[in-house]
This record gives C-alpha cells, structure tokens and sequence, in this order.
C-alpha cells in the first residue's frame, strides 16, 4: 500500500499480515478501562460519506476516536452535495480545512481513486466503499475474522455466495483472500456473476450444494435490490431455495466452519434466521473486528511521518 | 557482559526486588518489548525460585505512547499483554533491557496511566548506560555502564539471538562490535 489505501488488490502480502497483526494488538482495547489510545492526536479525519451507511461509518469514527483523532462526519444528505457541489469542490473545502485523511463512500465506482489521485488535496484516501467496485476494509476486518478462527489462511476455502455482480465486498475479499493464501469460490446465479469474473483468479460455481461441505468459511452476501435495475432472478423464493442458507444446508457444513455476513443481513432471503444466531455465525465478532482493522489502517497509514505499509510501483505519493 | 554476568545481575535483582517489596506479594512484572519481555521473565522465573510462588508476568507496548511516534514511519505495534485484573493496585516493575534517554519509560508510565493505578511503579533495567534526557532513575540495574554517546549498546538475550550478552560497538575508529565488557 502507500499513502492511500483504495483497492484490496493494492494490498501485499506482508502489508495485509502487518494490518492483522496490528489488528490482533488492538482489539484488546475492548477490554480496557480507558478505550483510548494516544497515536493519532491531533490529526483530523473526515468521514465522507455520499451514500447511506450505518455500521462502516460508526465503525470508522469509532476506530478513529479511539485513536484520538479528530473527526468531522460529512454526509450527503444535509451537506451542500446535496445542493449539487462536485467532487473536486468538496475535496477542496477539506483540504482547506486541514484533513489529514478522508474515509471515502461514494456510489461511484472509481470515485475514492479520483480523489485521492487527481491532486485536489495531499490528505490520505480510505475507501469505504465506492459502488460496485471495491470495499478494502470489509475484506480486511473479514480476513481478520477468518484469520482469528482458522489461523494461517492458506488453502483454506472460502465460499463467497449471492448477489456478486453488485457487491464490492465481494471483490474486494476474492483480490485479499488470494493474496493471502486461501482459495475463492464464487457460488451465484449466472445472472449475478460479474462479467470478466474469469480473471479475478477465483472458482466459480452455480450450485450451493455441491460447494458447501468442502467450504471452511461461507460469506452469504446480500442481494443488492436498490442497485438492480432488471430481473436477475425469478423470485425471491425461488431465489432463497437454490441460494440462501438455511438449517438444512448448514447441517452439511464441516464441524469448524464459520458463516459470515457482510450485512444488513436479509433474514429469510440469503440466510435464515436460525442460521444468522446459530454458533456457527461470526456475524456480531466481524462488527467489533471492524473497529480494530479500521483502527490499523488509520493507524499506519498516519501514525507516523509516512505510512508503514510497503510502497507499490505505481505508488502515487 | 557474558550469559553467567548477565544470570548473576538477574538473580541479584530478582533479590533486590523482593527485599524492597517484603516478599512477592501483590508484584506485577511489566516487560516492555521487545528484550524487557523474556526479561521480565526470568527474573520472575527467579522470584519464584526464591519465594516458592509465581509472580504475574506481563508485557508493555509502549509504541503509541512514544514521543518520537510521528518523527519516523508508522511502527509496527508489538504485544502488550496486562492480568485480566489490571494493574490496579499492584507494586508494578517495569523491566527494560538498555536504560538511555529514559524517553521509553516516559512513554511506558503514560501507557500505564490509561490502564489504571498502580500503587507503586518501579524500574529495574540490565544494564543502565547513562546520558538521561529526562528526570527519570532505575531502582534495580543490573551493570552501570558509563558509555560515549558514538558507541552503542546492544543486549543479545537467548530468546532472540542465541547467545546471552551485552555488547558495546561504535567505539572511536573501530566500528566491530568489540566484546569488551566494559569500556570505563
């Protein structure tokens, strides 16, 4: 990585560990008295947000707040974005006001990558999110999860199912999770796998049955109906019998094996309800490992002079 | 300093810390990494020789805490490792190998402050070399080690570099780590 982190896939091997293991080392804050580490006073961060999010903004200004950092929280709605000012305007006024980083959600795809690389401010850029495209620190905090259950990634399986064409978390897992060793399914309707989906260098698969009793992890993704502007399925039933998880299909999982979801989960659509509190779901653990995974990235990417992580080629410093 | 000067200093402080605690009572050993942590350990490893019952044994991260944080590239953090019953309370003795500026412990005793209130916070270091920048002392020293600021200690510990022993490089010309013990 370098100064900005946008793309899982920007990520190396060594960078993606040292983002664990600095993630190992703050999670244990949870259970101290005082939730609050020094690192980070006195720089600012701003949360950005031009699309809705509950759960990846608190989890940013949480990780941010309990880095000492200043926070300033800026979403669409209610913000002159919404009275039509552009990007490059808005990332103007924040440079302006002096932000150190910028936690980035936008619906665009690519819009995180202009901001950061069209030399409209020096701050650093996280991308929370940007439409279809990529979601890094999902995949991180999702890794961060499998990594705590199953130690060493490698070989591992991981069953990512559902709605993949409009999913960035999706990507963005499938770029981490190969670097990391473990090996990616893709189980969904023809209909909702990417195009190009053959060079992402993962598996695919149309049949939920045949992929789960192999599988050490299964990420059930929700099915994006506000991105879906055709008819990807026939019905949500039908939908839900060939792809959600269920009772049934979880009685042929592996003994270790962990579900997880990305959320909001749509109980009694991709999962249902059974599934969602039974043991096997890591669902609630991956929202506090959010927090420390967010925490390691804002750490190392200002906590000192320059950011700890390795500098790739095409580094845009 | 070779591996039986090192055991010997440890012993003496392991002594020194229960005679001026009265006992292990109520003792917390707080190693700061990476050399204070296996440290930490053998003193307590001695202590509990002596005493017949073990003493908690924990380690501190200072990282976060230090003063130097921006000044160089982000640092990895490194484990920090407190009883589930906290500090609170207890006589804390940081353990560290090399004493210099005293700029770390600045930074440990703050980090300290955020996880609680120790009734007593001491210090005990291997080997203390002097050119202090900050009003801070040890209780315990294993070996005063009146250095020139050119010259460089380093501690080796088994737990890391296979042998056990404090050595002092950079001295004038010859930049070979010398194994001279003492450069009085």
């Amino acid at each position: 990585m370098k100064k900005h982190l946008l793309s899982a896939g920007d990520l190396s091997r060594d960078d993606a560990e040292l983002i664990l293991t600095t993630a190992e080392e703050l999670r244990s804050l949870a259970d101290r008295p005082i939730k609050k580490l020094p690192a980070l006073r006195g720089r600012t961060i701003v949360n950005l947000f031009f699309e809705d999010s509950t759960r990846t903004r608190i989890s940013f200004e949480a990780a941010a707040k309990r880095l000492s950092a200043d926070v300033i929280n800026f979403s669409a709605k209610g913000s002159s974005l919404s009275k039509g000012e552009s990007l490059k305007d808005t990332a103007l006024t924040l440079e302006a006001m002096g932000a150190d980083a910028v936690v980035v959600r936008h619906w665009a795809s690519g819009a995180p990558h202009l901001l950061a690389n069209a030399g409209w401010s020096k701050s650093s850029v996280v991308n929370a999110g940007d439409g279809t495209h990529e979601h890094p620190t999902q995949a991180l905090l999702d890794a961060f999860t499998m990594w705590r259950h199953l130690g060493n990634l490698d070989g591992r399986r991981v069953a990512i199912v559902g709605d993949v064409l409009h999913s960035r978390v999706a990507r963005s897992n499938a770029l981490l999770l190969r670097t990391l060793g473990a090996e990616v399914t893709l189980v969904a309707p023809p209909t909702l796998l990417p195009y190009g989906v053959d060079g992402w260098g993962v598996e695919t698969s149309y049949d939920l049955d045949g992929v789960l009793p192999k599988a050490d992890v299964v990420m059930m993704l929700r099915v994006q109906r506000e991105r879906m502007n055709a008819a990807f399925f026939p019905t949500v039933r039908e939908y839900s019998r060939r792809y959600g998880l269920d009772g049934r299909r979880m009685a042929n999982l592996q003994d270790h094996t962990i579900v997880m979801h990305p959320g909001p989960m749509i109980r009694g659509m991709e999962i249902t309800a059974d599934v969602a509190d039974s043991d096997r779901s890591v669902i609630v653990e991956q929202v506090t490992n959010g927090v420390a995974v967010r925490m390691a990235v804002l750490y190392l990417l200002l906590g000192g002079s320059e950011p700890a992580l390795s500098k790739n080629a095409e580094g845009d410093e | 300093m070779d591996a039986r000067d090192v055991s010997r200093a440890l012993t003496r402080i392991a002594h020194e810390i229960l005679e001026r605690n009265k006992g292990a009572s109520n003792l917390l050993l707080l190693g700061i990494p990476s050399r204070g942590v296996p440290l930490a350990q053998r003193i307590a490893a001695k202590i509990a020789s002596v005493e017949g019952h073990d003493v908690e044994v924990g380690s501190l991260d200072v990282t976060m805490y230090r003063d130097d944080l921006r000044m160089k590239p982000a640092r990895a953090l490194m484990r920090t490792d407190i009883p589930s019953d906290g500090i609170d309370g207890k006589v804390v003795v940081l353990v560290d190998d090399v004493l210099f500026s005293g700029r770390t412990i600045r930074a440990a005793l703050d980090a300290m402050n955020d996880l609680g209130r120790p009734q007593a916070v001491r210090l005990a270091v291997l080997v203390d070399r002097g050119h202090r920048e900050l009003p801070i002392r040890a209780d315990f020293v294993g070996k005063n080690l009146p250095t020139s600021l050119v010259e460089k200690v380093s501690v080796h510990l088994a737990e890391f570099d296979d042998e056990d022993a404090v050595l002092i490089s950079g001295t004038s010309a010859d930049d070979a780590p010398s194994r001279e013990e003492e450069s009085r």
